[in-house]
């Protein structure tokens, strides 16, 4: 698929909810490639913030603006929620769904869906029904029906919290390699190992605010707010 | 205790000998209830599903009438429906009144907002477990409301049945819009209410239990076809 690089600017967004805010004001401006990750406290917003820019969150104030048409972006996005959320369908059903809505033909999604299978390590439990399958897996299907689109932009909300080593190390083998094939991920995490191991850039928040943005190298080696030395030192910040 | 076991014995007896009229009547039975449970399930299954996921101004005065809907008493409706069918009502003309199909019509408004309501409860919980994501995959509608039913069928099944049941057993309605004709509009509930009245009990009863029979019947029917227990729980 070659498409015209997409980016995204946020131009002083607001999200307020029951008249307080969670949100902004933030600007913000990504780029088209890497590998972002939104680091924070919780109740920084770094959820609101990923769902502002899938536009599945009411902005009160400001707007987001992407480099290609909005009928084309919720095309190209998928989204990967903390607690995956498993259709009441067989694996195989839960990979094919996202094709089947775009209405793509049933060899191709049939084939795709074995291949995105294997990539997850899920290719003995095609016939499982999902919703019993184990937390690790239930987050390898999630991944995998979130690529299986091949979307240009993935959003990832903590995929491995409550995940043990391995299905950690997994999941983090198929972002990277999704990154390699040229998706653009931006992830929410506690995990200051993973941040290390996988962002090209960092984005910090802190009661709604963006207090840095910038490449990873240089935010874990010198951040330039007390706040984020503060965070990445492992003291309490509220 | 006599009458319950000759009740009993009558009931082996018709079936036994295979007697006509029980077969009528137990045919036509099936027949009005059945047609009443598709076309109620038809309106009803859609209008519950859409009611959980849309949000507009007087939801929740609509779904207070339709829980209120479900106790809708079975005479008032068939009072009402006779009224319209008559030959002095609206659609007099269509000469329906004492037909199985009045009797279809009344049973389908006194079925809709049971199996509506709930769809509806079902609905809401298995929408809020998807909602996030379907909204995510930036789903038309149409193929939310659909993902829903498909998913939640089991759930459906069991509206739908409880449906079937109310329509099966019900006899106020039926017996002023069908009028219990012998041969047009009997079915087994109007047989056991002219039966009881006529103080025959042993036959009554017998017909009572062919109709405890037929609802475990078709439950089980529907059960095994549509595999609830094989594919085990989600």
């Amino acid at each position: 698929m070659v498409s015209p690089a997409i980016s995204v600017c946020l131009d002083s967004v607001v999200v307020k909810r029951r008249g307080k805010t969670v949100l902004g004001p933030v600007d913000l401006c990504l780029q088209a490639d890497g590998f972002t990750i939104v680091l924070g406290p919780n109740g920084a917003g770094k959820t609101t913030l990923l769902k502002v820019l899938h536009g599945v969150e009411r902005v009160s104030r400001g707007s987001v603006q992407w480099s290609i048409p909005n009928a084309q972006v919720r095309e190209a996005q998928a989204y990967v929620f903390q607690s995956p959320i498993m259709l009441r369908r067989s694996v195989r059903q839960n990979l094919a769904y996202p094709l089947q809505l775009i209405g793509i033909d049933k060899a191709e999604i049939a084939s795709r869906v074995v291949d995105w299978a294997q990539k997850t390590g899920l290719q003995d439990a095609l016939d499982f029904p999902a919703p019993r399958l184990s937390g690790g897996e239930k987050q390898k299907l999630a991944l995998g029906r979130a690529l299986i689109r091949m979307p240009k932009v993935l959003f990832l909300d903590e995929p491995c919290a409550n995940l043990d080593g391995r299905s950690t190390r997994e999941i983090e083998e198929l972002l990277y390699d999704a990154t390699k094939a040229g998706t653009r991920i931006i992830m929410t995490t506690h995990d200051l190992g993973q941040a290390r191991r996988l962002a090209d850039s960092v984005l910090f928040l802190m009661n709604g605010a963006l207090h840095e943005h910038g490449a990873a190298s240089k935010f874990f080696a010198a951040p330039s707010t007390s706040e984020a030395q503060a965070f990445l030192n492992g003291d309490i910040i509220e | 205790m006599n009458e319950i076991w000759a009740g009993v014995q009558e009931a082996f007896r018709l079936i036994f000998i295979l007697d006509a009229d029980l077969i009528e009547i137990t045919l036509r039975s099936l027949e009005v209830s059945l047609t009443a449970l598709v076309i109620a399930s038809a309106l009803a299954l859609p209008f519950g599903t859409w009611l959980a996921i849309r949000r507009f101004r007087y939801r929740r005065f609509t779904i207070a009438v339709l829980n209120a809907l479900m106790g809708l008493p079975p005479v008032v409706v068939g009072l009402v429906v006779y009224l319209l069918l008559s030959r002095s009502g609206p659609f007099g003309v269509m000469g329906l009144l004492f037909t199985p199909t009045a009797m279809i019509i009344a049973q389908v408004i006194i079925i809709t907002p049971l199996i509506a309501s709930i769809t509806h409860q079902a609905m809401r919980e298995l929408w809020s477990e998807y909602h996030d994501l379907l909204i995510s995959l930036n789903t038309t509608k149409r193929q939310r409301v659909v993902a829903l039913i498909w998913d939640g069928r089991r759930t459906l099944m069991t509206a739908a049945l409880a449906g079937f049941g109310r329509a099966i057993g019900e006899v106020g309605a039926i017996m002023i819009v069908g009028g219990n004709i012998d041969h047009a509009t009997r079915v087994l509930t109007t047989a056991i209410a002219l039966e009881t009245g006529k103080g025959d009990f042993a036959l009554a009863l017998g017909l009572g239990f062919v109709l405890i029979t037929l609802t475990l019947v078709v439950n089980l029917a529907i059960h095994a076809l549509s595999r609830t227990e094989q594919e085990g729980t989600w």
